[in-house]
């Protein structure tokens, strides 16, 4: 029926090449772990402790926030209508990083899961604000609406800039900006799983997601209240960012380009569409950041710039690829 | 029976639809015509809840509108309006079983499938079935809006200009469908048309609109008359009997 006839065992075998990807992950690092030094007597303590403290958190810190943030930036694009809109282009992110500066300016003891509420709200009411300036500014093109976006994002940097600035605060904000696993360690990454339960929420979800994305008039006459599934999906975007931003960082373009290739091949039906989205996504994430482990050995380039580097020019084949299609 | 009681909408002081009240039985179908800015659509947008009015009510077999679940309003009426700017890439297939969502919620049971295929059917898209939306001409891509509205199964099906894009030999085939539908399921079909004499062979009542009111309403016969479209679009017209059927000339 579909235009690409893929058949439904791809899905499984898509899945086990991310576990290969994943399996790679956990034996790619400065410290020798290796199946040899695993199971041989005298290494074991160390290797196993490793494997078990940084490599696995760090592996599956990988997988839960590659599918969260694709899924987020899926959602975003569901719900805006625009194929160009992600957590990062939509004033979501850079709200959630001031809501973190804030907090560790005026609250520096809070636990993380406070942190993580606190930049959450941030980032819904700047999305929300995001919304609320598309709906005054005509949109001639598609385009149009990831710039706005950029521009509020822009100036909500410049604020949490400013503020970290004067507070000493700075380098705090470059690490939430910039994405990076190598600090991942057992006990510091469980937030993400928050994330992974609002994925799912996400998929069992899915088909009201789909008619929103065909607009309120649609959704309405099918019986959906569109108001609610829009400010379900926004909570879920914006918790979801917040989590992977206290974690480990803003992860660029994964939430733009994994979507639209996705799209691309399977439509936008979300039920279908999702896994795919989930499973594309925590695969590009792994192969950047396994990638940024092995391209200076034994220092390593964050997978924030990694996926900078690499989003931005799939991001540019997509652009001038669809062209005319993608509004 | 759908009962619109003292209906007016106002933009910004502006008044679009002034004070209708009108009240249409089940069964049948129904044209809503009048020239540009009239208010045809805007009436049909406000009795299928999808604007709201400034005041009077509308209600739908006793259910008010306004008050009613929506999900409750979407097994018995569906709408469709013009212009339906759809960004998704969905299966012309994916979107005519959305139809079946007030009733299935996404789980589809065999009297669903049914549904869809029988929507495919009549409206010829069976080879399009798996296509996506964005490789469609506008046409087709109608077709498959209709369709889904179709399969909705509602009693009322309210659609905005349903023959835009369509060729001559689809606008046909569309209309005959429509009466089908009301004659062999007892459907009724409100249609806001430009045609005039789509509507004249085609409905059973047509209401006129000039200024956000109700100027005429009446079957064919009473309506399709030089008198009533001078009074109603401006214009002279010849009217012509062929058949049974009353055809405007208005083309000079």
């Amino acid at each position: 029926m579909k235009p690409l006839p893929l058949p439904i065992a791809t899905l499984p075998l898509a899945a086990m090449g991310i576990g290969l990807l994943a399996a790679w992950s956990l034996f790619v690092g400065v410290s020798d772990v290796s199946l040899a030094t695993l199971f041989d007597g005298g290494a074991t303590d160390q290797a196993t402790q490793v494997l078990l403290v940084s490599r696995l958190p760090r592996t599956l810190a990988l997988i839960l926030a590659g599918a969260a943030m694709a899924v987020s930036g899926l959602l975003l694009q569901m719900l805006v209508r625009n194929r160009f809109v992600e957590p990062s282009t939509a004033g979501t992110a850079e709200s959630a990083i001031f809501g973190m500066m804030m907090v560790s300016l005026l609250a520096p003891g809070m636990p993380v899961l406070g942190r993580m509420a606190v930049a959450s709200l941030c980032a819904l009411a700047g999305t929300g604000l995001f919304l609320a300036i598309l709906r005054q500014v005509p949109l001639r093109s598609p385009l149009v609406v990831p710039l706005v976006g950029i521009m509020l994002g822009g100036v909500i940097t410049a604020m949490t800039e400013f503020i970290a600035y004067r507070q000493d605060l700075i380098q705090s904000v470059r690490a939430w900006e910039t994405g990076d696993f190598s600090a991942i360690l057992l006990g510091r990454y469980e937030l993400l799983w928050l994330s992974a339960a609002l994925t799912g929420v996400a998929y069992l979800a899915a088909d009201r997601f789909t008619v929103a994305g065909m607009g309120r008039d649609v959704a309405t006459n099918l019986g959906i209240d569109h108001r609610k599934v829009m400010a379900l999906g926004l909570v879920i975007v914006s918790m979801t960012t917040a989590a992977v931003i206290a974690t480990c960082g803003m992860i660029p373009f994964l939430g733009l380009i994994v979507p639209n290739v996705v799209s691309l091949v399977r439509g936008d039906n979300m039920r279908g569409s999702l896994p795919w989205v989930a499973l594309m996504g925590a695969g590009l994430v792994l192969a950047c950041d396994i990638a940024g482990r092995l391209v200076i050995h034994p220092y390593e380039i964050p997978i924030g710039t990694m996926m900078g580097v690499i989003g931005s020019a799939l991001f540019l084949y997509l652009l001038l690829r669809r062209n005319g299609h993608a509004g | 029976m759908i009962d619109v009681k003292t209906v007016t909408k106002r933009y910004n002081g502006t008044v679009v639809v002034d004070g209708v009240s009108l009240s249409l039985p089940a069964g049948g179908v129904i044209s809503l015509i009048g020239a540009n800015g009239a208010g045809k659509s805007t009436l049909l947008s406000i009795i299928s809840r999808l604007l709201p009015m400034s005041s009077g009510t509308v209600e739908i077999d006793g259910l008010d509108v306004t008050t009613t679940p929506g999900e409750v309003l979407a097994r018995r009426l569906s709408i469709l309006r013009q212009d339906n700017q759809i960004m998704s890439r969905l299966t012309v297939e994916d979107l005519v079983a959305f139809g079946r969502y007030p009733h299935s919620k996404g789980r589809l049971t065999d009297e669903d499938r049914g549904h869809i295929r029988n929507a495919l059917r009549y409206l010829d898209l069976e080879p399009l079935a798996g296509r996506f939306l964005d490789e469609l001409s506008g046409g087709q891509r109608q077709r498959a809006f209709i369709a889904m509205v179709l399969c909705q199964d509602t009693e009322y099906i309210l659609l905005d200009e349903p023959l835009n894009n369509l060729d001559v030999k689809h606008a046909v085939a569309m209309m005959k469908l429509f009466r089908r539908t009301a004659d062999e399921f007892g459907k009724t079909i409100v249609l806001v048309l430009h045609d005039i004499n789509f509507a004249s062979c085609y409905s059973d009542r047509i209401v006129a609109m000039r200024d956000g009111r109700v100027v005429h309403q009446g079957p064919p016969e009473v309506i399709i008359t030089p008198e009533v479209i001078h009074d109603v679009y401006g214009v002279e017209a010849q009217v012509m009997e062929n058949a049974g059927q009353r055809i405007a000339l208005y083309y000079q």
